[in-house]
């Protein structure tokens, strides 16, 4: 199965507002998703600029794709578990 | 320590960001808006309804200016009329943790608590086993009676059902010197005398309530003054701490207002010389034990709570007053700020004439957020004085007591041991060591599990941190040759 593209944006600002955290999926990911999933360390992604809410809305992560805003450990998480339970049935 | 940041820990760096930015668009003018910006109408809030969760993001605003919670005279006070007062001070707001009363939820006293799985049995060893007598049957389930109980864990340990569980107190669990405890209320309160500002408790609190005293907006007033120069002081720790280089990082606070940038771990060198020296020469008059001092919070700790290894600690001092010396040696009229891992420095720098201001790696990094400077994008410059790989190695458990062992080597018998993490265990064994001896002759102490990469104000990944740092040790020469 093709793995899950996971994108954290580490511009100055999503790093400073959490995405420096989120890396745990680098080193400490959960079991259930740990060879499930391709981590990417990105440039700044530019949503920090495109969003009214400016930098507020960060940290951005990208899943497959998919945004997510305001970003933490558990949101990433819990879209990878999403995607992995959509791609069993 | 893998924890990520969780929700207290980032909104504290969303304060911060919000301040800088109400700073650099109108000098807090409408300060007032931030808790309705963090927390608009119509999203969800945390506490019992959204106009408490602003309330408590008043008072963390208020920290973040210099004030704490215990200084407001009138609840009416403005964000605006704080965020002007802290402009017109000429020194920053005194270095404390507080706790924000009303944001406390004043956790339970009881620290044993028998749950449902209690099923009421006929063997009852949790009573019979009790030293105290505090448990009774009350409708047939075992009961503790909070008034006799001492704590002592008997009825958890015996329970075959595991129906008794613990509830710990995180604050007062996390602070190693018990400077932290309930009033007749069950609020929390820090007292000052045996604070030793290692930022446990606030880490710890999953309410959000304990703050910290900034002196984010006196930095951001000097940043802003043509007629000021301001030079940054980056502790050793910085690897890592913001995207891209930190030859980039140079570039970047210069962006934001610095005028120069130098690198502690220049004066983490001097440490090691000194240290070591100091070191060889106390073991040559048949001293028995030394421990480092470099870390703020161990040596505050040593002072107020541990005498007995008091006279152990060793005289050499740490990176932040050699590279300080430096600085104003050099640049006699600049304004020197601390930029670190570690809230315990603001004390230290307190000590230290050379020192104006301390900032964590997170306000700097709210200067950069709210100040739309890309670290990744700036050109990348040299420091003017290069650090050693010991120097470069002092923020990781153990790189104190290795850069030490590299200048002692042949010159003394060197028998190191790492306190990895002050709590209160570590303080009895630091007692023990002391009083009754031990196999070691040289004592690293770092209050941070890990060293300064986990310290309160870092914005990465400990873990992550400490490769970065490695790397960097990797690149610097030896300072063994260039002695």
């Amino acid at each position: 199965m093709e793995k899950i593209k996971v994108k954290i944006c580490c511009g100055t600002s999503c790093f400073v507002m959490g995405a420096a955290q989120i890396q745990v999926l680098e080193f400490d990911p959960p079991a259930d998703i740990k060879d499930k999933i391709e981590i990417e360390e990105s440039r700044c992604m530019n949503y920090c600029h495109n969003t009214a809410a400016k930098y507020n809305r960060g940290p951005f992560v990208e899943v497959n794709g998919e945004l997510i805003e305001e970003a933490n450990f558990e949101k990433v998480v819990n879209k990878i578990r999403e995607i992995l339970d959509g791609t069993k049935d | 320590m893998l924890t990520p940041k969780n929700n207290a820990n980032q909104m504290r760096t969303r304060i911060l960001v919000k301040i800088v930015e109400k700073f650099l668009n109108n000098r807090f003018e409408d300060a007032d808006r931030i808790p309705l910006e963090l927390r608009p109408k119509g999203e969800p809030f945390n506490r019992c309804c959204i106009y408490k969760d602003r309330a408590i993001l008043k008072y963390r605003c208020m920290a973040s200016m210099g004030f704490a919670p215990e200084d407001e005279k009138d609840e009416l006070t403005s964000l605006k009329e704080y965020g002007q007062t802290a402009l017109k001070r000429k020194t920053h707001a005194d270095n404390k943790l507080s706790v924000i009363t009303d944001a406390c939820s004043a956790c339970v006293k009881s620290r044993y608590m028998v749950t449902d799985a209690c099923r009421g049995c006929f063997a009852q060893p949790c009573q019979v086993n009790c030293p105290k007598q505090a448990i009774s049957i009350i409708d047939g389930r075992s009961h503790i009676d909070e008034t006799k109980c001492i704590a002592c864990g008997r009825c958890q340990e015996v329970c075959p059902y595991h129906a008794v569980i613990r509830v710990p107190i995180p604050c007062e669990e996390a602070c190693p010197v018990g400077a932290i405890s309930k009033d007749e209320f069950g609020k929390e309160h820090i007292d000052a005398k045996k604070c030793i500002f290692c930022g446990k408790c606030l880490h710890s609190c999953p309410f959000g309530a304990v703050v910290e005293m900034s002196q984010i907006v006196d930095v951001l007033k000097l940043l802003n003054d043509s007629d000021k120069k301001v030079v940054a002081m980056l502790a050793p720790a910085v690897i890592g701490q913001f995207p891209g280089t930190v030859n980039q990082l140079i570039g970047a606070l210069k962006k934001i207002g610095f005028s120069d940038v130098v690198e502690v771990a220049v004066g983490a060198d001097i440490t090691t010389q000194n240290e070591a020296a100091e070191f060889v020469e106390k073991m040559a008059n048949g001293e028995k034990l030394m421990t480092t001092s470099c870390c703020p919070a161990y040596y505050k700790a040593a002072e107020i709570h541990i005498p007995e290894i008091k006279p152990f600690v060793s005289h050499t001092e740490p990176p932040m007053y050699y590279t300080a010396e430096l600085l104003k040696k050099e640049q006699p009229d600049c304004v020197a700020v601390f930029v670190g891992p570690c809230l315990a420095k603001r004390i230290e720098a307190e000590r230290n004439p050379n020192v104006d201001y301390v900032l964590t790696f997170e306000e700097v990094g709210a200067m950069l957020v709210a100040g739309g400077v890309q670290v990744m994008d700036c050109e990348p410059e040299e420091f003017a004085k290069i650090s050693c790989a010991q120097g470069r190695r002092f923020p990781i458990s153990g790189g104190v007591a290795g850069a030490v062992a590299s200048l002692v080597e042949g010159k003394a018998d060197y028998k190191p041991v790492a306190i990895n993490g002050l709590n209160k265990a570590n303080i009895k064994l630091l007692q023990q060591y002391a009083t009754k001896g031990c196999d070691y002759n040289m004592i690293e102490v770092m209050t941070c599990e890990g060293g300064c990469v986990a310290g309160p104000g870092c914005i990465a990944l400990a873990k992550k941190a400490a490769i970065m740092v490695e790397n960097y040790v990797k690149t610097g020469a030896d300072l063994k040759e260039k002695q």
